[in-house]
């Protein structure tokens, strides 16, 4: 395979998952600019190792990728991620969704409710420890199947199904609290 | 079922990722036991909030831009290629140099093969404008008419001159294939018998007519004024002598 031909198969078949890296790396960070960096970095790997890649799905195959980017980045950010940058980071979610839902309806209390529960439902999401998250982005948001989510993460499919079903627990167990406090 | 791996099953009823009879199995056990519903309903309700509510994060714009930048480039990245078709370049030069060193010392030695292979197609030539009518591609006694009528066909202009008067009428002209070229073909007539004159650039020095014969057929060659000559015919050797001679001091 000459230069030429791979930079071009890369092109065709990984750059297009951008989002999908971006998306998942925003998810795992909780931070945007943490997650450009590893999707940056996620990408040099991928095309280091692409001729690895072997014509299955690339967006399934550069997921595992920027997963593995991040937990690299997590484990030498351990500490100082878990203790400083999450409260932080919660403040600008608002301001994100409010970006997010410019398509809702004029209605302005069923924006604002709109505008509440997803509020509520990210902070929740991000509250969720990461093994839940991870599984939880993937198959909610990016509608991967339990085997697909399985060859990424590296467990057995049955795991893939009980982290889920304790995820969106763990969910609705933050979900409930929160609302009885509002 | 059991209740036990019911409710543990009940995500991937809920994604759909069960087999028809393991979910039939949850769906049996699903209508009789309320602990599971309550858990399917509340699994079914966070679910749904999240494809309908979780944000999703494009990429921004400029991200796939840093990408783009940061990959190994085009240039940094196959400048070891590149280095690699200059030798092949080298290496191909090389080999081009000697086959033509090793050639021309074969033209040397064999140049009289070459003159032969000339001689066949010659010869090839004008047996083949003898049939079918493919004698002249324009037909005309008029040099006037034959001459332009090269025009755009060649990168040179032929000499055209009519002979009629000594008895060499010309009669058209065409274009043959010879020798890795297209050569304009002028054809005279001398009592039905065709002439074929062959003209080429060529930059050999002025040479006297040659004659020299083949199946039946008399050829002769010349060169002058950076131009290769060969006249072809079944006519008789003392006969495209003089028609060569007569050529030659209209030249």
């Amino acid at each position: 395979m000459t230069a030429s031909t791979k930079e071009k198969r890369f092109q065709a078949l990984v750059l297009p998952h951008l989002d999908s890296a971006f998306n998942l790396a925003r998810w795992l960070t909780r931070s945007p600019q943490e997650a450009e960096d590893i999707v940056q970095e996620a990408y040099l790997r991928a095309f280091k190792f692409f001729d690895s890649f072997h014509g299955e799905d690339g967006r399934v195959w550069l997921l595992g990728i920027v997963r593995n980017t991040f937990y690299s980045w997590y484990q030498r950010n351990k500490t100082q991620a878990q203790s400083t940058v999450f409260d932080e980071e919660l403040h600008s979610i608002a301001a994100e969704i409010s970006a997010a839902t410019q398509y809702a309806d004029n209605n302005p209390e069923a924006l604002l409710i709109q505008k509440n529960s997803q509020r509520q439902l990210h902070r929740a999401l991000e509250a969720l420890s990461v093994e839940f998250r991870e599984v939880i982005v993937m198959r909610e948001l990016e509608d991967l199947s339990y085997k697909q989510i399985a060859g990424i993460v590296g467990i057995p499919i049955g795991t893939v199904m009980s982290r889920l079903g304790r995820g969106r627990k763990q969910l609705a167990e933050i979900l409930a609290s929160t609302n009885r406090d509002a | 079922m059991e209740h036990k791996e019911a409710i543990e099953l009940l995500p991937a009823y809920l994604d759909k990722e069960l087999g028809i009879s393991d979910a039939m199995a949850v769906e049996r056990h699903l209508s009789s036991c309320s602990e599971c519903q309550r858990e399917f309903a509340e699994q079914s309700s966070v679910s749904a909030q999240l494809k309908k509510n979780a944000a999703y994060f494009e990429a921004p714009p400029h991200l796939a831009q840093r990408i783009k930048m940061s990959l190994p480039s085009d240039r940094s990245y196959s400048s070891p290629f590149k280095g690699w078709h200059f030798n092949w370049l080298n290496a191909g030069a090389v080999m081009v140099t000697l086959l033509a060193i090793v050639w021309s010392g074969g033209l040397y030695l064999t140049l009289p093969s070459a003159q032969d292979r000339l001689m066949e197609e010659l010869i090839s030539s004008h047996v083949r404008s003898l049939q079918v009518n493919h004698l002249s591609d324009v037909i005309s006694s008029d040099r006037h008419t034959v001459k332009p009528w090269f025009n755009g066909k060649l990168n040179f202009s032929p000499p055209v001159i009519d002979l009629a008067t000594q008895g060499f009428p010309l009669v058209g002209g065409r274009l043959d294939y010879l020798d890795g070229r297209t050569v304009p073909v002028l054809i005279y007539r001398h009592n039905q018998h065709p002439i074929n004159l062959y003209v080429w650039p060529s930059t050999d020095k002025d040479t006297a007519p040659q004659v020299l014969g083949r199946q039946g057929y008399h050829l002769i060659r010349w060169a002058m004024s950076g131009m290769d000559y060969w006249a072809v015919s079944d006519l008789a050797t003392n006969e495209l002598d003089f028609f060569v001679g007569t050529l030659r001091s209209q030249l």
